[in-house]
Formats: C-alpha cells, structure tokens, sequence
C-alpha cells in the first residue's frame, strides 16, 4: 500500500534530525534553504495551516478543560485545575457502564451484521449472467444510500409508529402493535436493519470492483479442472476479495467505539435511553444541552483516547499477522 | 460454455429471484413516501395508514400545496443552497491547495506537514471542545458557523494529494523554467490533468453540505436561517404541527393532513437528489474508487 510507505517514511523522515549533532547543524541548514527555495510554497500554505490549527488543534488543546472547572466567563486559561475529579466521577458514575454496554452492542451488532452484507451482496451480483440485470440491481441498491440520513429517519421513525406499514408488516408475524422505538429492545435491530438497508448496495462497489479485478483466467482453469460455480466462489472469488475484506474490516474494528452521535440522536427518546444512549450522544445532552462543560468533555477525550489506542493496536496486530495495514 | 448443473441452475434462479426482492426492498420505502404524498389526506387516513401502498389512495396535491405555503421550506432551501454556493468553492480551493503542497516532493517538511493533518484523521478533541472553539471564534448563530469549521475534510485531502503525485514531475520542472509562480503551476498546469477527481471531491463536499444537520443544530438558532436538513427533522422527525393552523379549521382535519404533508415534505427535499442521481452514480463509483486504492 502506497500509503503505508508513506507513513513509515514520514516516521523515519521526522525521527532523523536526532541523529548526529553535526548533521543536525547541516539539517536547519538545508531547512533554511528549503524555505528559501520554496517560500512560495510554504506561503500559500499558510491558509491550510491556520486551519488545522484553529479549528483541529486549538480544541485539542481546548480538551483539557477536563481536567478543569470550565467557566467560559473564565475561559480555558483561566479556570481552575481539578486533575481527574470528572473521570473519576464519570467513571463511578451509575452511567459507566450502561453507556460502555450500550455503544458496544450497537456497533458490535452494527459490524457482525452490517460488515457480511455488502460482501454477500456483491458475491451475488457478480454471480448474474446478466449484465444489464446487474446493473438495474447496483442503481436500485445504491439509491438509500443518496437519502439523508434527516429523511432516512424520519421514514424509519414513521413507518415503525404503531400505524406504520413497517410495524402492520410485522403484526402479521405476531408481532404486539406498538410503536416500535418506545421498546427499547427494538432499538439495536432497528437501527442495524435500517444502516445495512441503507449502506449495504453502496458498500457492495468495493468488492465488485475487486472481483472485477480477478483474473478470469482463472475461472477457467478451475472450469477445465471440474470445478463448479460454488467452488468457484469459495476458491476464487472469496480469496480474490480477501485483503479488501480484511483491510475494510480492520477499519471497521478500530472505530468500534467510536459511534458518532447523529443518527442516534434522530430516531431514540427518553423511553429507550436504556439501551438506545451510547456515550457521543450522552456527552451531548450533557455538555451542550445540560452546559456540563467539564464533565461532557472528560467522557469526550476518554472516548477520544479509547478510539486512538484501538485504531493504533488493531493496525499494529494487523500488520504483524496479515502483513495488510492502514499505514 | 458447459452445461450447468442443477444445483447450479436453480442456485441462478434463487439469484435472480434474491436479488430482484433486493431491488424491491430497496425502492420500496421511497415509493411508499411518493403514494403517500400524493394521497387524498382524509381517504391515505381511513385507509391507506398502516398498510403497505401499491399506488396513491385517491390522489390529491393538498399535500403538497401546504408543503408550499409553508416558508420554512423556502428558507431552509435558501441557507442550504447559500452554504453549498459558498461552502463547496472554499472546500475545494481550501482542498486543492492543502494536497498540491503536500504533493511537492523537493519539500523538506512535507512528511512532518503530513503527520500533522493525518493525526486529526484518528484523533479529536471531541464535540464539547470542537463546540466551544466554535463559538469562540464568533462563528455561533452564523451559517459561517458550518462553512469555515469544515473548509477541510482531511480524507478528501488525500484523496486530492494522490492525484497530484501522479502528475508528472516534468511538468512542474518545465513550467518553472518558464517562470511561472506556484499558484500558476497549480491553477493552470496542475488543475486541468486532475478535473475528474475534483468532480468527484465537488460531489463529496456538496452532498456533506446537503446532509449535514448536527452543526446547524448546535450553532444556528433563528428558525429562519436553518438549513434544509434541520427544517426536516422539525417537520418529520418532531412532529411540529406549524402546517396545521393555516389549512383548516377542524383539528381531526389538521391530524389527518399532517400525516401525508409529512411525505409531501420528503418528496420535495429528495427530489432534487433523485432527479440528480442517475447522472452523478458514476462520478460517486469513480470517487470510491480514487479514494479506495490510494486511501
């Protein structure tokens, strides 16, 4: 992977200035004509930088209101330290772990269902005789995909009310009428159902494209050799889309707690927050709506740092055993 | 071709068969908002509610009229169409000239400047700090508040980084010996070899900008200046009955309206993408893939 050299370059690259002291003098040196050579460059990237730096690094720097009693009348600077008082008290708190539990399962179930669909899918696809077939079955499935998520919830919230055609559906099953998101056991299912309705077609292009890129010579060797259409698939098709698999997998583990907020926040309600409440949509009624500045903070930058380790050990474990890596 | 065998011509069957319920299952929900929002309100009530649709239940444009004398629609039409015309030049700009430098390869701090903005990729100060930065910069209650802070999106930024490093050195050498400055380099050489993957970053942005609703929920506070997304979560999502008063009088009728105004309202919020997708699938297929190989 292109990029994976690049980091491991820029690893090596950023560690080298330490080596020697008089390379060191010859390095600020050369970096003195770089910048004389390339003051254009370095000055249109001037705009860049800023950005990053106002709007990426000033709230990293602005994260350590949690270990502070924020005041924004004091500002960062100037509000009082209080070392680990809101970890301590987030992590003692009756919220711990019901939220821990909560984002865990969603995106645990979220992964296990929602990672095999787009994988099956495009296995299928693939196996059509019919290209023109294929295609109809590509533009249809891609459509939700184009939807908002504002409207995809506003049909999932409709359709599962205790007059919506989702829920009669479902009482023919035997399922009780109800209004399907005040049952705070239909919250996971419903919310994985709906992510793999939306994003399954979408997420199908990777693997197409990558079973596209198989050798066909392949195939018919394995037809001259018996072998049959599920052979096919199970010695071909399958380890020919492996590493996409894996490296979208790996992506996929790394962000486990990682649930961003938004589409919780549109479709759960105070009923359901048992299960329905995972840790970005606690830190914001906390923090924006209750003004709990500190405290939303501390169980942001926990989060924040849960998040980081993970990415890191799972490229980390990855590139030891599959030699495949983010970098 | 050989014959094949009956496993697998009934395993071809069951294919097909799979996959066209795929299709129905994916059309299926947006077809039912179209049959509602065409339904004559009282009749979609006594009957239509709470089965599955297979066409309008009579057909009526009430909906649709209420969805239009409703000015909410308009305006939040309005800061949408204001935040893509301003927002996605600047995420492009912002974008292309981020990646250009980054692409140089006679630069000494290039790997240093590039550790720098992909930390942000795995790391974040988090929505609470990311908020209060925000406002700190003035931004709050602006629809600037959702432009500025996002001028970046670091993704794209690679993305836009690898087509640069694909072009060949040469030209660059070439034009600076003609004595062209930098940004004429990047405009007029640079920018003309990577137009398909600034077509598919256009659309990248422009669809964030369309979807997004969260930061306009955190820093916009008059109803009139929100944008599209946030207007449609009021109306669908938390059942606001602003319709109801102005179109009749009775409150069983207001009830009754309300539900397929609902539909009407996501018809006219979807159409424009609709109408749009069958001509931009490709740039967003093409887009995956730029982003997937080089990623």
């Amino acid at each position: 992977m292109a990029q994976k050299e690049d980091f491991e370059q820029s690893i090596t690259q950023t560690a080298e200035p330490k080596k020697k002291k008089s390379d060191r003098k010859s390095d600020r040196f050369s970096l003195a004509l770089d910048f004389r050579r390339n003051t254009e460059l370095y000055f249109i990237f001037i705009p860049v930088l800023l950005y990053y730096l106002f709007f990426h690094y000033f709230p990293m720097y602005g994260a350590v209101i949690a270990f502070k009693d924020f005041a924004p009348s004091r500002g960062i600077a100037g509000s009082q330290w209080v070392g680990f008082k809101h970890f301590i008290s987030f992590f003692s708190s009756y919220y711990f772990w019901p939220l821990i539990r909560n984002t865990l399962v969603l995106s645990i179930s979220n992964l296990v269902f929602g990672f095999p669909a787009p994988v099956i899918l495009a296995i299928l696809i693939n196996e059509l005789r019919s290209k023109s077939y294929a295609r109809v079955v590509q533009t249809a499935t891609y459509l939700p995909h184009f939807i908002s998520l504002v409207v995809i919830c506003g049909m999932i919230v409709q359709f599962t009310r205790d007059n919506g055609w989702i829920t009669h559906l479902l009482t023919l099953f035997g399922m009780p009428r109800q209004t399907m998101l005040n049952n705070k056991d239909l919250f996971v299912p419903i919310y994985v159902i709906s992510g793999i309705w939306q994003e399954s077609g979408w997420g199908s292009i990777i693997y197409l494209a990558a079973l596209a890129g198989i050798d066909q010579d392949l195939y018919e060797a394995a037809e001259i050799d018996g072998a049959n259409q599920f052979q096919k698939i199970l010695h071909i098709s399958l380890p020919g889309i492996l590493p996409t698999i894996v490296i979208l997998f790996i992506m996929r583990v790394g962000r486990i707690m990682s649930m961003g907020a938004e589409k919780v926040i549109l479709i759960y309600n105070a009923a359901i927050y048992d299960t329905a409440d995972i840790i970005s949509s606690y830190v914001y009624r906390r923090g924006i709506i209750g003004t709990d500045w500190s405290f939303s903070t501390a169980v942001g930058l926990f989060n924040s740092l849960v998040n980081f380790i993970l990415v890191i050990s799972v490229n980390t474990l990855s590139r030891r055993l599959t030699e495949m890596s983010l970098w | 071709m050989r014959k094949l065998t009956r496993g697998e011509q009934i395993f071809n069957i069951f294919n097909v068969l799979f996959l066209f319920l795929m299709i129905v299952i994916s059309i299926y929900p947006m077809l039912y908002v179209f049959f509602a929002a065409f339904s004559t309100p009282s009749a979609y009530m006594r009957q239509g509610g709470n089965k599955l649709l297979f066409c309008p239940v009579g057909f009526s444009l009430a909906s649709f009229k209420a969805v239009f004398k409703n000015p909410s629609i308009w305006t939040g039409y309005g800061s949408t169409i204001f935040i893509l015309a301003v927002g996605v030049p600047i995420n492009i700009v912002f974008t292309m000239i981020g990646a250009y430098v980054l692409s140089r390869k006679q630069l000494r701090i290039r790997r240093f400047l590039s550790l720098l903005i992909l930390f942000t990729m795995y790391f974040s100060g988090g929505m609470i700090p990311i908020y209060l930065n925000v406002r700190n910069f003035g931004l709050d209650g602006s629809l600037w508040a959702l432009i500025i802070p996002n001028a970046i999106n670091t993704f794209n930024l690679i993305i836009m980084r690898t087509a640069f490093e694909e072009v060949p050195d040469s030209l660059e050498e070439a034009a600076k010996l003609d004595g062209a400055s930098q940004l004429t380099i990047l405009f007029k050489i640079m920018v003309p070899l990577v137009v398909p993957t600034i077509a598919v970053l256009i659309l990248y942005y422009a669809v964030y900008h369309w979807n997004s609703w969260f930061n306009a929920m955190l820093f916009i506070h008059k109803r009139e200046k929100y944008p599209l997304q946030l207007i449609l979560r009021e109306l669908i999502i938390q059942n606001s009955s602003i319709f109801s008063s102005e179109l009749s009088t009775s409150g069983a009728e207001d009830e009754m309206i309300s539900e397929t105004i609902k539909y009407a309202t996501i018809v006219v919020a979807t159409v424009p993408i609709l109408a749009a997708y069958p001509f931009l699938q490709k740039y967003f297929v093409k887009g995956i893939m730029v982003g997937a190989v080089k990623g």
